[in-house]
């Protein structure tokens, strides 16, 4: 069994209206920042999973972001593998 | 019908199970028994109400976790045989995670927990939920959710719309949801979702009794 170290990120798409981040864009002004155009904020999750190969860890990492870590009404996602 | 019982679902976290029984059963004179959301067996109950709350937390996303209940994994055979199911609030985002409705609810536009009476526009009488059998009526109900904003792409608002799926829409929307939508219901009829809570306001001494109707259309064929 291989292990592996991946990273989700999952992002709400961009036609959905992102309050907080624009929330947090107006205070990164506030503090003084620059040049800020966009702002979105989204989440990062961190799995350390096992299996046989990379493309099997792929298949369960997709079933996983389609059917839970992201809600693809409204959220896109995509992932970095890396063997350990 | 003497011994309709109501079910309503009680999930860790949920926080309005109890006023959806209390006003069941002391408005209404209903039958009503908890499900903790680890059982299965629904073949007791006639119709389930999803209370509010913030089911596990409100973990990933409202809802999100909720999905994966045992509870909800046997609610597809219930609502495949016509039984009418209800979700108020966290309940209507348990019913778009899980896909029973179409879209998603998400953050508040303004960000803001908002807690207020508002006014709703009964759009649709599908499924027998509303009193709106002559014209357009406006019902009062209170609303309290941090994300309760109504959202889906244009081609779901359209079957929404052509197909009066659409049951209430906000007067004055609170909290920008796409077309002012409060609540909808499934192409069938037997299940609705709505972010205003019908079973704060079945009493006139606090505030209100529109909420009466749609808890009590939960009896309806």
């Amino acid at each position: 069994m291989d292990q592996f170290a991946v990273k989700v990120f999952v992002r709400l798409r961009p036609s959905v209206l992102d309050p907080a981040g624009e929330a947090t864009k107006s205070a990164s002004i506030k503090l003084g920042a620059e040049g800020i155009k966009s702002l979105r904020i989204g989440k990062m999750i961190e799995v350390k999973i096992e299996g046989n190969g990379e493309n099997e860890v792929r298949g369960k990492i997709d079933l996983l972001c389609d059917r839970l870590f992201a809600n693809t009404v409204i959220e896109d996602y995509e992932y970095s593998l890396e063997k350990l | 019908m003497d011994n309709f019982t109501v079910g309503v679902v009680v999930f860790p976290g949920s926080n309005c199970d109890r006023d959806v029984s209390w006003a069941l059963e002391g408005c209404l004179d209903m039958r009503t028994k908890y499900l903790w959301h680890e059982s299965s067996d629904l073949s007791d109950v006639d119709a389930i109400v999803l209370p509010g709350g913030f089911s596990y937390g409100d973990y990933l996303r409202c809802g999100a976790i909720a999905r994966f209940s045992s509870l909800i994994n046997a609610l597809d055979e219930f609502v495949k045989s016509g039984k009418r199911v209800l979700g108020i609030c966290n309940g209507f985002q348990i019913l778009t995670e899980s896909g029973f409705l179409p879209g998603a609810l998400v953050a508040n536009k303004n960000l803001n927990f908002i807690c207020d009476d508002v006014e709703l526009d009964i759009v649709s009488s599908k499924g027998g939920w509303f009193n709106n059998v002559d014209e357009k009526q406006t019902i009062k109900l209170p609303i309290a959710h941090g994300e309760g904003r109504y959202h889906c792409d244009s081609d779901t608002l359209k079957k929404l719309v052509d197909n009066e799926l659409i049951a209430l829409r906000y007067k004055n929307n609170p909290n920008g949801s796409s077309f002012d939508i409060a609540g909808i219901t499934n192409e069938k009829g037997n299940v609705l979702g709505l972010m205003p809570h019908p079973e704060r306001a079945c009493d006139e001494t606090i505030g209100g009794t529109d909420g009466l109707f749609t808890l009590k259309s939960l009896i309806l064929k």
